[in-house]
This record gives C-alpha cells, structure tokens and sequence, in this order.
C-alpha cells in the first residue's frame, strides 16, 4: 500500500507491505537506524518515537497508522545542530551507558516534560515505566529529566 | 601542581553519538544483498526430532535456502573453561540440534531469504515432527537416579563435581561448633537482558577466503578463534567486528550456535547473512543467569566468632555446557566463601547439572553473588540464633585493614582493604542505632521497618593467566594496548578489550592522558575490531579498567621516557635534568626552554634529529598479564517497609559504600555502581524466570519477565573509600559488579529484618508482594 508519512520533517511516499511495523519502516525503508528495538511487545520503550508530537511506541504501530502524520525520531530531535535540552542532560548527567535504550528514552522524556514542566521526581520515575534500561538504575536518568523539568518550568 | 584529569569527572566522549542515534549497533549496519536468516526453533524442552519437512518453507517466494543439522559441517560449539579435578564431562553442543533437541528453544533449522519477515513465515512453516521426552528443570531433581538423561554421556546428567576445601577438616570444626545455621537458598535463574537483543551479520569473499562477522560481543577475539575452530577456517582469515553494542552483563560473552550459523551460511550461499534475535528468542536461547539450589551451613562461637561455611551446591546448566558455564558455580563462586570475614574453614561441594533448559553462564557478576548471598545470610541466621546486633556481628568478625596481601582460607590473597572503614562509614551514613530506634517505635505503631548490611570483597580484574590455566580457563586473562601518537599529536589508543557501554572510551583516555599530558579530547580509544586492534581477552569479570588501564598507563610510561630521552636530545641536555610536567618537558633551572609533548611526537616522526640508538616513530605497545586480581570491597545497606496488609516493599533508602581504588571518574564509577546496585535488588524483589514442569519458558517476554523500573527505587547514597591495589600500576581495581554482588542480599535481609515480628525465617526469591503476604500469613498460623 502507498503510505505519505514526514518524517523529521521531509515527506517520504513509500509503497509498503501492509504488515509493516512503524519501527521497520524507520530503520529498514529510510535508513533511520537511531530508533531501537529493544523488546517486540511495548513494554521497554526503546523504539519511542513523535507521532504528531505525543510519544509512542513504534513497535506497535503499523506504518500505515502513520499515514499522512508527522514523525520525529531522535535523529530530527537536534535542531541546527545544537542538541536538544534533554540530550545534552543526558549527557551531563551521565544518563546513558550502552545507549541502546537512550534514544527512546529521549524522545520519551521530551514529550513528557513538555507536557509536565516542573514535574516531581516522583511523576518522572513513574512515568518512566515504559521505558526500561539495564545499565544506570535509573538515577541519572531521573537526574537528568529533572534537571530539564525545572529549567522546562522556569527553575534553574 | 599540576592538574590532573585523573579523578575527573569528565562527560563521556561516547555519548554526542549515542544521544543523537548516530552510534551504529550490529543489526544497524546494512550491506547489499544481505540475507535474513530465521532459527526453527524447538517447541519442546526434550524430544527426539522424528522428522523435517521443509518443502513448503523452500517454496515460498524470497525463501533462498533450508538447512538443518544434518547440512551443516560445522564443528561443534566448545566449552572452552574446563575445570580441573571435577570430572568434566563437555557433551557435544552441535549449532543445529541432529536428533534430538534438549530444551526449548535449541536450533533445529535455518531458514535463509530476501527479509526478515519472509524469513520468519517461513520458518513457522518447515514442519517438525517431534517424539517428546521426559524433562527435568530443577537441577537437583536432575541429578538423582532415575531423573531424564540429556546425553548418554553424562550418567545423573552430571557435567562436573567441584570440591573445594578440606572435608574432614570442615566436618571437624561444624560437629564442634557452638552454633550451626543452615538454610536452603534458591539462586533463581535470571534473564540478563542487555537491551540490545543479540545479532550478528557474516559476509565471505571466496577470491581471498576472509570471512568478516560483526556481532554484539563483548571479546571478538575470543569470537574470532571459535568461529575460526567450528569453520576451519584460519584464524588469519577471519574477522569479527563488534561495533556499538548495546550492553552485555556477560550475556555476549559465549559464542553460541547464532554465530556460527551466519558465518557458515554466508559462506555456503556466498551472500551476506544476517540475523537479530526478537527479545522471545533473547529469553530462550541467550544464556541464563544464576540458577543454583544451595544448601549451605555456617558455624559459629556462642559469643559471635564465625568458623566456617560449607555448602553443596546444584548448578544448572541448562541443556548444553555455554563457553565459560563450569567455572562460574566453581572458581568464580567457592573461592569467595571467606568474604571480608576472619574465617579459617570452607568448603564446597558444586555440582553442575545438565537440565531442559536454557543454558546458563556469567551473568554480572558470576558466581560472587551467590556466594556473597549465601554467607550474608547465613550471618544474619547466626546473629538471629545467638541474639547479637547483625551490625557488631559483622564488625567483630572482619578482617582488619591490610596494604598489601593478605591470605585466606580460600587460598586466595586479597591484595589490599580496609573493611572497617568502608563498614563504618556505611553505617553512619545511614544512622544505624538512630534507625534501630525508629524501627522500634514504627513496630509499636503497625509499621514494619527493615534493614539490611552486606560487607563484601569480591575477586575481579581477571586475572593473571597462570591460575586462568591453573583453573582450566582455555585462554589467558591479559591484555595488550598500542598507544599510537600521529605526527600531529593526537593519540588513537588500541585495545584488545571491548567495552560495551563500560564508558572506558573515556575512562582509558584519562589514564593516557593523566600519563601524557594529552588533552582528553585529543585521544581515540579504538576498539571492538580484531583486525584493527591488538590481541586481548575481552571486557567482562570488571576486568578492563584494570587489566587494559594497567597495559595502557605502562605504554604511556613507556613513551613518556622515550620522549624524555629525546626531549633533553634536542635541547642538548642531560636526561636527568629533564623535569616533566602537564605535557612539557623543560630543561632544570631553564623553564624557557621547553618541548611538549607533540613538539616531541613531531620529531620522534619526522626522525630528522634523533639521540643514537633511538628508533623513529612515537608508539608503544604493551602486554599486561595482572599478577593477581584486585579485590573491591565494601558495605550496602538497605532500609526498607514492609506493608503487612499487602505485602508490598517499599525501598525507602539504599546506601552504598564502596572502594575501588583511585577512581578516575567518579561520575563513571557511581554509574556502574547505580546500574549493578538495581540489578542485584530485582534478584531480590522482582526478577525469575519461570519454567513449567515440561519446560516450557513461561516468563518468555517483557510482559511476563518483570524488569525493575524506574520506580520502584529511591535516589541511591553512594560514598567511597580509597585504598590502592599494592600491585597495580595505578592502583585501580574493577567496579563493574560490585553493585550486583552487594545488593541481593542487603535488600532480602532487610526484609526479613522487617517481618522479624511475625517470625518469618525466609522466602524465596525474587520477594513479591504475594510471597511476602503469604509468608507472614504462613508464619502466624
């Protein structure tokens, strides 16, 4: 089937496989390899990804549900270049080891404190359950989502 | 003074590519007219495999080739620790099962196509007929009379039988003891779960007989000699690349059937192959961690002396002998039984057993914390017994400080500690006669505080190679490293090591550049491809900062006198009165005068104006074989409250104090402490796999296989000790599991410290909600 989708902001008109998953469609059709499969079945996060800017998991969608919307991966999340606020706590923070989950943890967290700006430590680790990582236990992770709450929220 | 970047806590330089998704993981790199290849797997844990009906499979459109084990000439996969003294029995591992299958999830066919899903549909599609066989999964049950046999070769389905410690000498000190504790511990089995599933991709150019395979492993060169044995082809001839690779926690360690299998069929077909296991195949067929039935016994004085331990231990290993499988319930796990303890008597029985399941073998930290586990249980059970604090237990029982050795009845010679210290410290931070307060008044208000202490010392930074052979382990445990310096100035260091998320990228360039004067962004630590870098062992055991930061600082010593020597030639000055600093080297008395050290590199490259007797070039190399492990060591306390309507736990505090030497980077250290620290506690509280009695894995994906989140923990208290390793050349010890090792039993103790009222004396692991409600509904009837 023909699908339209934009992705990081370029429109892609692809004819696909019904079946095809959002996230094969990302990494296999247009080379986007940055969106990770981490678990098949939603629960770890890593294949996180903006569908109109709510973050979802592009394990579970087909490309067909992304006809015709908007999607951001963690490639088009830099804008010019500069680092999106998010990853550069990341980094600073020491929030990622492997990195294997950090991608969608990115996107995750984006979307999450855009919509809850100045959110507790509490809210974060609570909505981090859809996002699992082996390596940090978490901590830096916190630290760094914090970190851009409060400043999301007017803080420093 | 100058300043140092050792001990900084510098940003990653892996991370701009990591955070941007630029990195390129195994599965991410793509080559023209790749083949995907799907596994049929077993559906049954024990059968005998009747037939193959492959037709429909062969016919599909996109379908290139089935094959199955009696296709394929591989050699069989090898078990390559072969413990002495036990025993040993290695059955024979083929890539493909032929005849039989033994757990679910063994290989039984590859199925080859244009893309991963036509290679999948098709896979569901090649027919199987299967007579099924009994199964056993307990490793116990397994190794009685009369249980299902895996292999004819292994009468009880015993592999091995490891004895440690003088029997006569133990039964000795336990019939005269004072105090006996025993108890039967359950080590789960646990999935690893590194979240980046493995993969691999196997390319062959027939004209130059070379086979290149990239795969998420965490020592290629380990890879590259078994790929080079089960192919027959020469080891000159193959090349394995493990690029980004998303974590390991020893799970990359093993070469298992997936590897071989690409590499063989991308030589058959003379077309790339490649394949990445689903998180379902990850849990089926990557090794397993754990799994051990423990009976253990400690004996003690009346008034609080620690004697001795002794335990018999049942080790599955699952259907087949993984790579490093028997060393792990053996060396890696009895010679830790003394932990920080002044204890004189030990002794143990493990046996490892061949089960209908998945195999196992070193999951972070490998045997340390089953060990640790079971001796910090016990001394909670002998503080309970004779009615002593467990904290002044354990205080009265450590060894004292030592700088340089100190032997125990393990045989082993700790290299240097200080468990007071760390002990205290640990305690204070978390306000132990304070807390002990608090529990009492929250006991008289309904609410059920714990709190746990683990003192611990673990053996890492594997290890010097003679009692690597000494053990059976079939390589050595050095490393090498190449500091090359470019006529420029900038450095690009090459290990033999492969870090998968260890952040030795920057840690190693810290060490160089600490040594150098190199400015940390000036230095490339290159590693992962055994074409490009120096032979060496791999990253695991809490080994790399260790045993390549000790190879990497001698060949930065090394270049650092060469360039010495040249820098006082081309000022027309004694060697002796060259003073170093910060990366210059200036003439004694005349500071103008002055040459840096790419000033130096420059020369040494260029050759134009070189002392006599001095080789041009500025690269050093050097082997490093570690002349005994280092010890980390260290205390974990655990607070935490029970809810006795609902069995919840709730972590209300976690406390590590750990020493490992000089930290480099401390924000790396904390790190590695933060990850192994959660890790351990899921063992405790969430994390099992659950097997059925036919062997079917009912824990088979993230749905049912209970990963820790991100809530279920507080904000951990870390703080450290430093005491040097004497023999290590910056005095640096491993950190990589200490967390892991620690925290099993700190959080379980703490909860049985919690529900002391009700009288509960244990529960198994991992300590749910239900478990925990049940045991004290249990202990009250």
């Amino acid at each position: 089937m023909q699908i339209s989708v934009t992705v990081n902001g370029v429109v892609q008109e692809r004819d696909v496989d019904p079946r095809t998953l959002l996230v094969h469609f990302l990494r296999e059709e247009l080379d986007l390899t940055g969106t990770k499969i981490g678990c098949d079945t939603s629960q770890c996060g890593a294949c996180t990804v903006h569908l109109d800017g709510k973050a979802l998991k592009s394990c579970t969608l087909l490309a067909a549900q992304a006809d015709g919307a908007n999607v951001t991966t963690i490639e088009g999340l830099a804008v010019d270049g500069e680092h999106h606020p998010m990853q550069t706590a990341f980094w600073e923070n020491h929030g990622l080891q492997c990195g294997y989950c950090t991608p969608g943890m990115i996107m995750a967290t984006t979307a999450f404190v855009k919509d809850n700006p100045g959110a507790s430590e509490e809210a974060i680790r609570h909505n981090l359950e859809g996002n699992i990582c082996r390596c940090t236990g978490y901590h830096n992770i916190v630290k760094a989502v914090k970190q851009v709450a409060d400043a999301a929220a007017g803080g420093d | 003074m100058s300043t140092r970047i050792f001990g900084s806590g510098i940003k990653r330089r892996e991370d701009p590519r990591l955070i941007t998704g630029e990195a390129r993981y195994t599965d991410d790199i793509k080559l023209p007219g790749v083949l995907h290849m799907a596994v049929v797997r077993s559906p049954y844990a024990h059968a005998n495999i009747v037939s193959i009906d492959s037709s429909a499979a062969e016919a599909m459109d996109g379908v290139v080739a089935v094959f199955t084990g009696e296709d394929v000439d591989l050699a069989g996969i090898p078990t390559a620790w072969l413990i002495p003294d036990s025993d040993l029995k290695t059955p024979e591992h083929p890539a493909l099962a032929k005849g039989k299958v033994r757990y679910v999830g063994d290989g039984v066919a590859i199925v080859l196509a244009d893309d991963r899903y036509t290679a999948q549909d098709a896979a569901d599609v090649v027919d199987v007929e299967y007579e099924e066989l009994p199964v056993v999964v307990d490793p116990e049950a397994a190794a009685q009379d009369g249980a299902p046999q895996l292999f004819d070769d292994v009468e009880n389905n015993i592999a091995f039988r490891w004895v440690m410690g003088d029997k006569t000498a133990s039964d000795g000190v336990f019939n005269t003891a004072d105090v006996v504790v025993r108890d039967k511990i359950v080590q789960q089995r646990l999935l690893p779960t590194a979240m980046e599933p493995r993969s691999a991709m196997a390319q062959y150019n027939p004209a130059t007989q070379e086979l290149t395979l990239w795969c998420t492993s965490q020592n290629p060169h380990i890879h590259r000699f078994i790929i080079s044995a089960v192919t027959g082809l020469n080891e000159n001839k193959v090349r394995v690349i493990a690029p980004e690779v998303g974590g390991g926690f020893g799970s990359k360690i093993p070469c298992y059937p997936d590897e071989a299998l690409v590499s063989w069929a991308a030589i058959k077909l003379g077309q790339p192959v490649k394949w990445t296991e689903t998180r379902s195949e990850n849990y089926q067929i990557t090794i397993h961690g754990r799994d051990h039935i423990q009976y253990v016994e400690m004996a003690a004085s009346r008034d609080g002396k620690l004697l001795g331990v002794r335990a018999t231990v049942y080790a599955g290993m699952g259907g087949y002998l993984s790579t490093a499988a028997p060393g792990i319930p053996t060396i890696l796990h009895g010679l830790l039984y003394v932990g920080p303890y002044m204890m004189d008597s030990v002794y143990c029985e493990s046996i490892g057993v061949m089960t209908n399941a998945t195999p196992t073998d070193a999951y972070r930290g490998a045997g340390r914390p089953e060990a640790t586990f079971l001796l910090e249980r016990m001394v909670d059970m002998v503080a309970k017994r004779i009615d002593m604090d467990p904290a002044e237990l354990r205080r009265m029982n450590l060894i004292p400080a030592f700088e340089d050795g100190h032997e125990v009845a393990t045989t082993l010679i700790y290299d240097s500690g200080d468990y007071p210290a760390a002990f205290e410290k640990a305690l204070g931070i978390a306000g132990y006669d304070d807390f002990r307060r608090e529990q009492a008044e929250a006991r008289g208000d309904g609410r059920y505080l714990g709190i746990g202490i683990t003192a611990y010392t673990e053996m890492c930074g594997l290890g010097p190679s003679q009692v690597a052979g000494a053990v059976g382990f079939q390589g050595g445990l050095w490393e090498s490293a190449t500091v090359r310096v470019t006529p420029t100035g900038k450095v690009q260091a090459l290990i033999g090591a492969s870090p998968h998320g260890q952040g030795s990228e920057t840690t190693l360039a810290q060490i160089i550049g600490d040594e150098l004067g190199f400015p940390v962004d000036d230095i490339e630590v290159i590693h992962g491809d055994t074409t490009e870098t120096p032979m060496g062992w791999g990253t695991y055991g809490s080994r790399t900062t260790p045993v390549t930061g000790a190879a990497l600082a001698k060949a930065s010593q090394k270049l650092k006198e060469k360039a010495r020597v040249l820098a006082a030639h081309l000022m027309e000055a004694a060697v002796e009165d060259i003073e170093y600093a910060d990366g210059s080297f200036s003439v004694k008395g005349s500071p103008d005068q002055s040459q840096s050290i790419q000033d130096v590199a420059l020369m040494a490259h260029l050759a134009w104006n070189m002392p006599e007797g001095m080789d041009p070039g500025f690269e050093e190399s050097q082997f490093y074989d570690p002349p005994n492990f280092v010890y980390p060591f260290g205390t974990h306390i655990a607070i935490v409250e029970v809810d006795a309507n609902t069995g919840d736990i709730e972590l209300k505090r976690y406390i590590a104090v750990d020493d490992c030497g000089p930290q480099i980077n401390p924000e790396i250290v904390a790190g590695q402490i933060h990850g192994g620290v959660v890790q351990g506690i899921a063992q405790a509280l969430c994390e099992g796999v659950i097997y059925d009695d036919n062997g079917q894995l009912l824990t088979g994906t993230m749905m049912d296989y209970t990963m820790p989140r991100a809530d279920m923990f507080p904000n951990f208290e870390l703080g450290e000790t430093v005491t040097p390793s004497p023999h290590h050349p910056i005095g640096v010890k491993g950190v990589g599991e200490t967390g892991t090792i620690a925290s099993t039993p700190t959080v379980y103790n703490a909860v049985l410290d919690a529900l002391t009222p009700f009288g509960v004396e244990g529960i198994d692991m991992p300590m749910t909600s239900a478990k925990v409600w049940q045991a004290i509904q249990s202990a009250q009837s």
